[in-house]
């Protein structure tokens, strides 16, 4: 079952063509890696997925639906989460409050019950209270879940944008450049942390990432995308031999790798 | 015929407020241009003007060529010190915090220079140091002071002009309003441009409050706040930011104004300025000549 | 009734604090204009708090709440009129009236404008706080007991210490339970990142609304308390100065903290009517000429207020069991 589907996908701002007539398909339980380089058009890409930006043409099918005329905060109900490549966290509530956020905007209570208390008010608030704990454990945070989300070091702000992203089940996971700004220490929890995720969770996943270490390691298979298109596709070791793909972007980068 | 030139009658006379207006504006979407912010107290400045012009003209007996520069010279000042106390400390502070702090400035300068000691809360009649005389011109009659203002406005306009598009301080100013980051990487001294967009901003305020004074010659220090509103909503009309929106924008609100004034009721006049704001923020916030923003 | 069992300690400090207050108003200690100020006080509170709601939590900022408050006064006097209330219980639905009159406008208002953000839409609902200064001055023509720019005459005096602070201590509740309840984490995932809001299933669009509506609503019951406190309405007592005032206390108090609202709503009417006694009258002016350099003070020091986000244990704000 292909569990996103894209095809003839167009967007452009003022004239570039940021992504441009991009086709391609995740089988579900599948990790897909897309690299490119900087301006390639994939934070584009995500962002015409999850409905922030409306697409000039083309087509994105989620387990056979169409999404363009679904409103961007419906994607979640329908099991579709992101991260962010700059972390967009919550700053202001503490780190478990990041989780219980999304999980009440899942399964919630209504206004009489929140306003007079109900008895559903507290089973609810409960229950997302757990889940999330279950989740920050599984991140190596549940000792954590009370401080502010932003005291939490950079690493671990990352992990609990992670765990933001599982705390609604979703089917399809969308991760955009989880390791910007880190040093090769932490890249490399950062893995072990993704692997994880990948082991534990049934997960469809779409991998942005510059990192080639890391997109090469979790990837059943690989996009390489420049200038808004698709330039090949295949297992990891078939784009690392790709000539067209050494020629446009990897060239240095993969012998260093 | 008689209803025609009624209809240019008004006109003319939306036209000198719009100009007024016009000046108001420029300082507006100026410094919203470089720094993002509605400075609250920019209306404040154009009373400063009215009332320095007031002080020059009936207490010192200054002629009235030299009352021009030294008035603006006054608010420009003004505008330095305003933003070097206020606002420049709160740089990196969140944005409704630096908002909050013009209100707070806004406010600060209208109680404190109506302290009785100082310009008090009353309306002070401003001494014009000329007769008016009107000109019939068949369909419709102007004035002297309506030529007056017609003129200065065009001449600060075309030498605004000059400055913004061909000296080193205007394109600097507008490196700045594209993207400070950029600018400053660019070697772009941000604070130092920061501050001569507030003094250029002041002194154009200040000069529409001496030809506010000639036109309505009656001055108190809570005269600034509906002009600094209305001219704000002027230059949103026009697309913020955008020096010739600016002008066009305050045109249309004080002809708006003066008609609504004439033909409809003129305790509603203010209620339709209002009314044409959310028009423009519904229908097209970036203004008239603003572009669409389509990026998130 | 976990509605009251889960806010024990809020309500025993509330009713002992309604002993101390019916204690001094009994006593005689205090001055008719006094006990009238006690009473403006939790109007201000109340306000104030509809204010948090919509800027300290959901991060909407506005600068028009004054015109709320007004309509709230004005619905509430006007339909008293009408019906020719005089009663306490026949006042309290035309409390709710208020309340609800100006929530409803703050809907119909909030459906467009809330769309804009930061500096545009504070612009927008100073516009709005203008435009109905300009209709209420105008109001006698449609309307002629309204009384436009002379003000509504001959409303009566009802309410008293029981209706004022319990209104509040009620509507304090019922904010406490909406801000400690998915609505409320809404609200604050919003004001930090709308866009991260989006993405995590929350209508962002739907939740402002919803705080806009709410704290237009609790700016509606505290204008009708008002209008039933003081008998006469003026345009002014509902002007841009006003938004301010309620402006500050959110500002003061902390954005987001119900503490902080109420801590700054108490010290806010205690400075400005004590600064009314204490000072001699040609010092009077000079109060706001320090307001605003206060508030830039505050601004500078503690951008997010003094309480920023935080409740007091002791008033028994937080969670709750």
């Amino acid at each position: 079952m292909k569990a996103l589907e894209v095809s003839g996908l167009k967007k452009s701002f003022g004239g570039v063509q940021a992504v441009d007539g991009l086709a391609f398909s995740v089988e579900e339980y599948e990790t897909l890696g897309i690299i490119g380089p900087n301006g390639a058009g994939k934070t584009t890409l995500f962002n015409l997925i999850t409905g922030l930006y409306r697409p000039d043409a083309g087509e994105v099918l989620f387990f056979g639906r169409r999404l363009d005329h679904v409103p961007a905060h419906r994607l979640a109900h329908l099991g579709i989460t992101r991260t962010f490549q700059n972390l967009r966290l919550f700053n202001g509530l503490t780190v478990s409050q990041n989780l219980t956020a999304p999980i009440l905007g899942m399964h919630g209570y209504g206004l009489s019950s929140a306003v007079f208390r109900r008895r559903r008010y507290f089973k609810q608030e409960r229950s997302a209270e757990e889940k999330a704990h279950v989740l920050l454990e599984f991140f190596q945070l549940a000792d954590k879940g009370s401080l502010g989300a932003n005291n939490l070091s950079y690493g671990e702000q990352r992990k609990l944008e992670l765990a933001r992203a599982l705390s609604t089940n979703p089917r399809l996971l969308l991760i955009d450049e989880p390791g910007a700004g880190m040093n090769p220490r932490e890249i490399r929890d950062l893995l072990a942390t993704l692997r994880q995720v990948k082991e534990h969770f049934r997960l469809t996943i779409v991998l942005i990432e510059h990192q080639m270490g890391l997109v090469m390691n979790l990837s059943d298979r690989v996009l390489v995308m420049d200038f808004g298109e698709k330039i090949a596709e295949g297992t990891p070791a078939e784009v690392r031999k790709d000539r067209k793909v050494i020629e446009a972007y990897l060239g240095d980068e993969l012998k260093t790798c | 015929m008689e209803l025609l030139s009624y209809v240019l009658q008004q006109l003319i006379n939306g036209l000198q407020l719009g100009a007024v207006y016009a000046l108001i504006a420029l300082g507006y979407t100026m410094v919203y241009g470089v720094l993002r912010l509605i400075n609250f107290a920019h209306g404040d400045i154009f009373m400063f003007g009215a009332f320095t012009a007031y002080y020059l003209i009936s207490k010192w007996d200054v002629p009235i060529y030299l009352v021009f520069p030294i008035t603006m010279a006054v608010t420009a000042l003004l505008g330095f010190l305003i933003e070097k106390i206020a606002y420049k400390p709160l740089r990196s502070a969140p944005k409704i915090a630096l908002l909050i702090t013009a209100v707070g400035v806004s406010l600060f300068l209208e109680y404190f220079l109506s302290l009785n000691s100082l310009f008090t809360p009353n309306y002070i009649g401003f001494p014009r140091p000329f007769e008016v005389t009107g000109y019939d011109l068949r369909l419709f009659t102007i004035t002297n002071v309506q030529l007056i203002i017609f003129a200065v406005t065009a001449l600060s306009l075309l030498l605004l002009y000059l400055l913004i598009y061909y000296t080193k301080y205007g394109r600097a100013m507008r490196a700045l309003s594209h993207d400070r980051e950029v600018a400053s990487l660019m070697g772009i001294p941000v604070d130092g441009i920061i501050s001569f967009t507030f003094i250029v901003g002041a002194a154009l305020a200040g000069l529409g409050g001496i030809l506010y004074g000639f036109a309505y010659p009656q001055i108190n220090v809570f005269m600034g706040i509906m002009p600094g509103i209305k001219s704000f909503i002027a230059a949103v009309l026009g697309g913020i930011g955008i020096i010739h929106g600016a002008v066009l924008g305050g045109l249309i609100i004080g002809v708006s104004e003066v008609f609504v004034s004439a033909f409809i009721s003129s305790t509603l006049r203010d209620g339709v300025i209002f009314f044409i704001l959310f028009l423009v923020l519904l229908l097209k916030p970036s203004g008239i000549f603003g572009k669409w923003i389509d990026k998130v | 009734m976990s509605f009251f069992t889960s806010a024990k300690r809020f309500l025993l400090c509330s009713i002992i604090a309604y002993l101390i207050l019916k204690g001094l108003f009994l006593s005689g200690f205090l001055t008719e204009y006094i006990q009238q100020i006690i009473l403006f006080s939790f109007i201000a509170i109340l306000t104030s708090l509809g204010l948090n709601v919509i800027y300290g939590y959901t991060g909407q900022f506005s600068l028009g709440h004054a015109g709320f408050y007004g309509i709230g006064a004005y619905t509430a006097a006007y339909l008293g009129a009408v019906f020719k209330v005089e009663s306490i219980f026949s006042f309290l639905p035309i409390l709710f009236l208020g309340g609800a009159a100006a929530g409803i406008v703050g809907y119909a208002v909030g459906v467009p404008i809330l769309r804009l953000r930061d500096d545009f839409l504070a612009i927008a609902t100073l516009g709005f706080g203008i435009l109905v200064r300009v209709l209420l001055d105008n109001s006698d023509r449609a309307i002629e007991i309204l009384g436009g720019s002379r003000g509504f005459i001959g409303i009566p005096k009802i309410v008293n210490l029981e209706i004022a602070f319990f209104t509040m201590v009620f509507l304090i509740l019922v904010t406490r339970n909406l801000i400690f309840s998915r609505y409320g984490l809404f609200w604050q995932c919003i004001k930090d990142d709308e866009l991260a809001a989006t993405a995590f299933g929350i209508n962002t669009a739907r939740m402002k609304l919803m705080a806009f509506t709410y704290g237009c609503f609790l700016a509606g019951v505290g204008g009708a308390l008002y209008a039933y406190l003081y008998s006469f309405l003026h345009p002014s007592n509902f002007d841009f100065l006003r938004s301010i005032d309620f402006l500050i206390i959110v500002i003061v108090g902390g954005m987001g903290s119900i503490t902080g609202t109420i801590y700054a709503g108490l010290l806010w009417v205690t400075v400005i009517e004590g600064l009314r006694i204490g000072l001699p009258a040609q010092a009077l002016e000079f109060r706001w000429v320090l307001i605003p350099i206060f508030l830039i003070m505050v601004m500078m020091w503690k951008p997010f207020g003094l309480l920023a986000r935080r409740e007091s244990k002791f008033l028994g704000l937080g969670k709750g069991e």
